[in-house]
């Protein structure tokens, strides 16, 4: 038996790789594969997963829970739940194809779902607060079921295994979207497990993560004051909820919450000039428990957009490409060059200048 | 193709010269290697030419992170960029990037008699540039930059040996304490006007407009040393 997070320490990599495109064309799930299979090094397969926006257009106005459950008991207690708190439109097994190298596959569920009227005017809650509160309840009180992913129209896909082994398992060449996120995963510290391998999503809010960032505990003490739950004992977690806190609940830019999450040192923002100096001072006060040191450069995959981060010391590689309407962004030059070989540019953004790529003004998805 | 097959195959061939195509982020190549001329068209892995130890390594395209690491002889040329820790613990051998590198670029080398590592990187360089150098040189040429500083924050931390030239109209401001600069005078940019034309024969461009520039020479404080940072010793 595998022991979970936070049991086992083993050393370290990890791959990132995105797709985007800024026209809402839809991309097949097969470039995305190609992309992080040139980075198999980087992974020890031990977690690979992805998470795509516009895949699901029939049930766009849904929130889509992709769900693991260990045992059958599971599977009726997390529906008993949703049935209570929701409408489900559709419920299925996510489709698989088994591989040789995909193992101890636990049920996979995918429902498609909208807060029952009587039960969000009850709560007093706006929507996206009530459908969270509702994941983390069954993330932290239904054991063996975990909800992993949560937002419309987008899904998360993601198991033990090498990243272009999971993409094969989940037949990911059957999606389409828009924006396509991917991670290879060697973890520090601690084992592989389903749930911990990336990407994690809170609502449409999805991260990958490239690295191991040295103020978890801290981070993690914050974001608990404010109501989430640290159920997977790993970093990437804390990010997310940080994201989703920062973006979704004090209303921060995107742009703000980079400066906030990767903030200059203060010697640096000593040398800007005002207002500039200013507005950074005000974030690194007033959130200085959403600094995340450490190494990390993360995609964050949203509604509509996708935003490239590295940590202020750039302590890991990162990569962005060009090419008419498409982005790219990879740990490794090599992983867009195999996709498309003629950027128009490509370029490494410094640490913690976000990149943010969205949808045109427009673009049908 | 796996890394492990390619650097293989380039190990096993019998000839000098040796060229990669559609070459996919495979790490390690060139790695140790002597006697060799590598050429390389695409995207070469991480660790490219690390430990090399007299071969030459051509890219057609840009390198990604650690290439050169603790390479002790022979030469890289990069047409195109490279990315982070760029020439990490060089400690001999020569390294041309014709445009950017990445952070981190010369952190740790080292020097040791004739053994005097030189990197030179035509356009602009991130942060902690030469950060614990102790010997060699470093040139950032800031070609296309127009007199712009072609570096980030924090260079020469903890430097204490080897200089650092930089083409700009303006020293970088937040220098240490245990490192000086001032700007190059005529036998200062003696020092590298081989350097220059090296880069120049690879890849073009004006050997003496580019020394007619405005440099600036940064290297360790004698009188301040680098020492005593963190325990007294």
């Amino acid at each position: 038996m595998l022991e979970k997070e936070g049991k086992v320490r083993i050393p370290a990599g990890c791959a990132i790789s995105g797709i985007f495109s800024k026209s809402g064309k839809k991309i097949n799930g097969e470039s995305i594969i190609k992309s992080i299979s040139i980075m198999h090094d980087r992974s020890n397969g031990l977690g690979g997963g992805f998470a795509a926006y516009g895949i699901y257009p029939q049930y766009k106005d849904y929130y889509a829970f992709h769900v693991f459950y260990n045992n059958d008991a599971a599977k009726e207690s997390c529906e008993d739940f949703l049935d209570k708190h929701f409408d489900i439109v559709n419920l299925s097994r996510i489709p698989i194809r088994p591989h040789k190298n995909i193992t101890d596959v636990p049920l996979i569920w995918r429902y498609f779902v909208t807060p029952r009227p009587t039960r969000l005017a009850a709560s007093q809650l706006d929507e996206k607060e009530f459908v969270a509160r509702c994941v983390f309840r069954i993330n932290t009180q239904i054991d063996d079921a975990y909800v992993f992913s949560s937002g419309k129209d987008m899904g998360v896909f993601k198991a033990v295994g090498f990243p272009e082994d999971v993409g094969e398992f989940y037949r990911l060449e059957e999606y389409e979207g828009y924006c396509w996120t991917c991670h290879g995963r060697y973890p520090t510290n601690t084992p592989g497990w389903w749930g911990g391998a990336h990407p994690f999503a809170m609502l449409d809010y999805s991260i990958v993560h490239n690295g191991e960032i040295s103020s978890y505990d801290a981070n993690r003490r914050t974001v608990e004051m404010y109501g989430y739950s640290c159920t997977l004992l790993t970093d990437t977690e804390a990010i997310t909820y940080i994201l989703d806190y920062l973006v979704r609940k004090q209303g921060l830019t995107l742009t703000e919450a980079a400066n906030t999450i990767a903030a200059p040192f203060w010697s640096t923002i000593a040398k800007l000039p005002e207002p500039e100096r200013e507005r950074l001072t005000f974030l690194r006060n007033k959130y200085s428990g959403c600094l995340i040191t450490g190494p990390f450069s993360i995609l964050l995959g949203f509604e509509g957009g996708m935003m490239a981060l590295n940590d202020r010391l750039k302590l890991r590689s990162m990569v962005i490409g060009e090419k008419g309407d498409m982005a790219y962004v990879a740990s490794e030059e090599s992983a867009i060059r195999v996709i498309e070989p003629d950027l128009d540019k490509i370029w490494a953004p410094r640490g913690g200048e976000p990149v943010i790529f969205t949808l045109n003004d427009g673009a049908q998805v | 193709m796996d890394f492990r097959d390619l650097n293989r195959a380039v190990c096993a061939s019998p000839d000098t010269d040796i060229t990669i195509d559609e070459c996919y982020g495979q790490r390690f190549i060139g790695d140790g290697l002597s006697g060799r001329n590598i050429t390389i068209n695409g995207t070469p892995g991480n660790a490219l030419g690390a430990y090399l130890n007299g071969a030459v390594i051509r890219v057609n395209g840009n390198a990604q992170d650690a290439m050169g690491d603790t390479m002790n002889d022979g030469a890289i040329y990069v047409h195109g960029s490279s990315g982070d820790a760029t020439g990490y613990a060089m400690r001999g051998g020569k390294i041309f990037v014709e445009r950017n590198a990445g952070y981190r670029a010369g952190i740790h080398m080292k020097a040791y008699k004739d053994k005097v590592p030189t990197l030179v990187i035509g356009g602009r360089v991130g942060s902690f540039l030469g950060e614990y150098q102790a010997g060699g040189y470093i040139v950032v040429l800031g070609i296309g930059e127009e007199g712009r500083l072609p570096v980030s924050n924090f260079v020469a931390t903890g430097m204490h040996g080897g200089k650092i030239f930089l083409r700009s109209d303006t020293a970088p401001a937040d220098l240490p304490n245990s490192v000086m600069t001032h700007e190059a005078t005529a036998a200062d940019k003696a020092e590298i006007s081989g350097l220059v034309a090296e880069y120049c024969a690879e890849f073009g461009g004006d050997k003496d407009e580019i020394l007619s520039g405005k440099f600036f020479v940064i290297y360790p404080d004698v009188a301040n040393p680098y020492k005593e940072l963190f325990v007294a010793n």
